[in-house]
């Protein structure tokens, strides 16, 4: 018995090698909730030899990974954020892969009739009016700062409301998990929604202003600053997400037959 | 309720399928806890006999510090950790950040505090009890620590059990340290962790279900191995 | 080595400013058993842990023949409430060999050996801890003998035997003393005094008030409290 416990012990040890190319990648939980690495990642491991590990984190941290040097490559959503990083030399460029949208979700009955809005700016201005619950995902992600940015455009400051606005500071599936139990409005990516277990009463409300698009850039980590980097795998990376397979896998990714993404890399 | 029996049946579902994801992530959550319950008792108990047989002066201090880092959030540690092991850290020439090196680091330094304050106690007692007797026979420092460490053994025993059920449970420190990565740095606490965040809570429970009866499972081979229940055996 | 003859002179050990033994003048040879009575709190337990070195000479001195190192190890030590080790019998007897590096199998057939002349070998595999106060006792001694010291000294060995266990101890001290052993032992008991004693120490207050051979300490003591002692009455 003493040695059956022992060998399985020493199985144990030995049950991680692998012989592929390995990186790390982080991406955003935006990106991780809506399920299309699932689809992507065996992809890359079978036409490349190439092992892509994901650290999911809010837009905030993945940069900061990057600039540190922990990762070798970051896919968010965050514009501003993303020239900022090229800007300090922490990233070589940054490429758009594909975009996504916004939706604003909220509880069915829909007090402040966030349904009946005709913009993204009314949408969220009949939410103040009403002082009706929000949850805030409060964690300065590509998420949180489109929110901010949406609130800034109708001309309301966050800082200023009241206890009616909840700033959580968690990622989306989380946040919408707080949204479904204090029955509140959220802004949410669509994919996060759509693969979200636990609707309880709430309901998409609005969605299709221009102005909800959520661009998803990928940007390799600077070699220059870290040289441990994996430059080459990153770049391989990179020229597989911006090519015609890759392009067939995301338009093609639904989710209960709603497309998510829309890929729009350039060469 | 209704989350309750569907978390049960997917645990059973799991477990009888011997589903691979979770065969790999139950493997992965033993090899970092109990390699970090080796070295942290390697660790913490000859430091824990150290002190009870050693006397200088600043023992007290050393044992009233010990007993104080049993209360440090395991979170902080995590992030400590993190920093020292960032690449634009001190240790980032070393690459440990987001595997499982790194978690087991942080689970070290969590449990040895909890196992030598434990073991401390239980060898202090000890020590009372065989000091004239040991003192009488002119035994060497190291003699006496080694006699110290077999006799008290079953009290050691469950001060690394104690170690052991700190670790396992832990989520804080390994999600900021191992990054909760897919066939990387994925154990139990964290997958519990990400699926929750989810909203897939059948999923969450019978992951902690797997948790809880692996928790006991070890416990009970540690008692088996170590004989302590059977008649007239220390 | 030759342990003897021990000189002590102006020994003393205080605690707290309080003197406890001492100041203690002695010349003691190496044969025979030295017994040392008083009533309780003259401080006969700290007199023998300080000739053993167990307690801390404050003032005086402690000359043996040799060095005190090699006095220490020639020595061994039997408690008035046996400590055991949280053992086996058997264990508990090899446990001192051990440490002296003898090996496995010597130890084990010496241990074997002794419990028997104790009567303890019916018991090698039972835990130390389990055995009645008198086995206890007497596997603390098997113990200390174990080693073959030169100087055995024992802490009122019999206060908390019976008849029976008494009995035994003695007759195991008795063999010791014919094959050599040295012993300085405390009692209470004045009648095992009488059968063991080859010379008494009696100590009042820390001191040593009487120092002569059994015989005559027994038939004329020369001190007042001493014959107070003797007949039974309270001294204080």
């Amino acid at each position: 018995m003493k040695r059956i416990l022992l060998s399985s012990a020493l199985m144990v040890w030995a049950s991680v090698a692998s012989a592929q190319d390995v990186m790390r990648m982080a991406v955003t939980t935006s990106f991780h909730n809506s399920g299309l690495a699932e689809i992507l990642l065996p992809a890359v491991a079978e036409d490349l030899g190439l092992e892509v590990q994901l650290i999911v984190v809010g837009t905030g941290q993945a940069l900061k990974l990057g600039e540190a040097g922990d990762v070798d490559a970051i896919l968010v959503h965050s514009r501003k954020a993303e020239e900022a990083f090229v800007e300090g030399g922490f990233g070589p460029h940054r490429r758009e892969i594909m975009y996504n949208d916004f939706v604003v979700i909220g509880p069915a009955a829909d007090a402040a009739q966030v349904g009946a809005a005709k913009t993204a700016a009314e949408a969220l201005q009949a939410i103040a009016t009403a002082e009706a619950t929000f949850v805030s995902r409060g964690d300065d992600s590509g998420t949180h700062k489109k929110e901010l940015s949406l609130w800034r455009a109708a001309t309301l400051e966050p800082e200023q409301f009241g206890t009616w606005y909840n700033a959580t500071g968690s990622g989306m599936g989380a946040a919408l998990n707080t949204a479904a139990g204090m029955d509140a409005y959220i802004l949410s990516d669509r994919a996060s929604w759509l693969n979200f277990g636990n609707k309880g009463t709430l309901a998409l409300l609005f969605a299709g202003d221009p102005v909800l698009f959520n661009q998803y850039a990928y940007l390799p980590v600077s070699v220059e600053k870290h040289a441990h980097v994996k430059g080459e795998l990153a770049a391989k990376l990179e020229e597989w997400l911006t090519s015609p397979r890759a392009a067939e896998l995301i338009n093609g990714y639904t989710i209960n037959g709603e497309t998510l993404f829309t890929f729009n890399a350039t060469n | 309720m209704g989350d309750l029996w569907a978390g049960l049946s997917e645990a059973f579902r799991l477990l009888v399928t011997l589903d691979s994801d979770l065969v790999e992530i139950t493997l992965r959550s033993l090899q970092v806890t109990l390699t970090a319950l080796a070295i942290g008792s390697a660790i913490a108990l000859p430091l824990a006999a150290f002190l009870a047989v050693r006397r200088f002066r600043w023992r007290r201090s050393v044992i009233a510090v010990l007993n104080a880092l049993m209360g440090l959030p395991p979170v902080v540690v995590g992030l400590a950790v993190y920093v020292l092991l960032s690449r634009s850290g001190p240790f980032g020439v070393l690459g440990l950040l987001f595997t499982p090196s790194a978690m087991i680091i942080a689970q070290v330094i969590i449990i040895v505090p909890l196992i030598a304050s434990v073991a401390h106690q239980s060898l202090r007692d000890l020590w009372s009890e065989y000091h004239d007797l040991l003192i009488s026979m002119n035994v060497t420092q190291s003699q006496k620590i080694r006699t110290l460490l077999w006799d008290a053994r079953r009290a050691l025993l469950t001060a690394s059990l104690a170690g052991f059920g700190r670790a396992i449970g832990e989520v804080g420190a390994i999600m900021i340290v191992g990054g909760n990565i897919e066939h990387a740095t994925r154990v139990l606490t964290t997958a519990i962790a990400l699926e929750t965040g989810r909203g897939d809570f059948a999923l969450a429970l019978g992951l902690g279900f797997v948790l809880i009866g692996l928790a006991i499972t070890v416990n009970l081979c540690i008692h088996w191995l170590g004989r302590t229940e059977q008649e007239g055996r220390w | 080595m030759i342990l003897f003859p021990l000189t002590v002179r102006g020994a003393q050990t205080t605690r707290r400013g309080k003197v406890l033994v001492g100041p203690v003048d002695l010349d003691l040879a190496g044969v025979g058993a030295t017994v040392v009575m008083g009533p309780n709190g003259s401080g006969k337990t700290t007199l023998l842990r300080l000739l053993h070195g167990a307690a801390r000479l404050t003032h005086g001195r402690i000359d043996w023949a040799c060095t005190q190192a090699e006095a220490h190890s020639a020595q061994a030590f039997v408690f008035q409430r046996p400590v055991m080790l949280r053992r086996s019998v058997l264990e508990n007897l090899t446990y001192p060999l051990r440490l002296c590096g003898t090996s496995r199998s010597v130890a084990q057939f010496m241990a074997e050996d002794w419990a028997a002349r104790v009567g303890l070998d019916a018991m090698l595999d039972r835990p130390a801890t389990v055995l009645s106060g008198g086995e206890q006792q007497k596997l603390a001694l098997a113990r200390a003998m174990i080693i073959e010291p030169q100087l055995l000294f024992l802490d009122e060995p019999t206060a908390a035997l019976d008849g029976r266990a008494t009995r035994e101890v003695e007759a195991v001290l008795r063999a010791a003393l014919a094959s050599g052993t040295r012993l300085i032992l405390s009692t209470h008991d004045l009648g095992q005094a009488r059968r063991l004693a080859d010379e008494v120490l009696f100590l009042l207050h820390g001191q040593v008030l009487e120092h002569s051979a059994a015989r005559k300490f027994f038939e004329a003591p020369a001190t007042l409290q001493a014959r107070a002692f003797l007949r039974g009455d309270i001294v204080e």
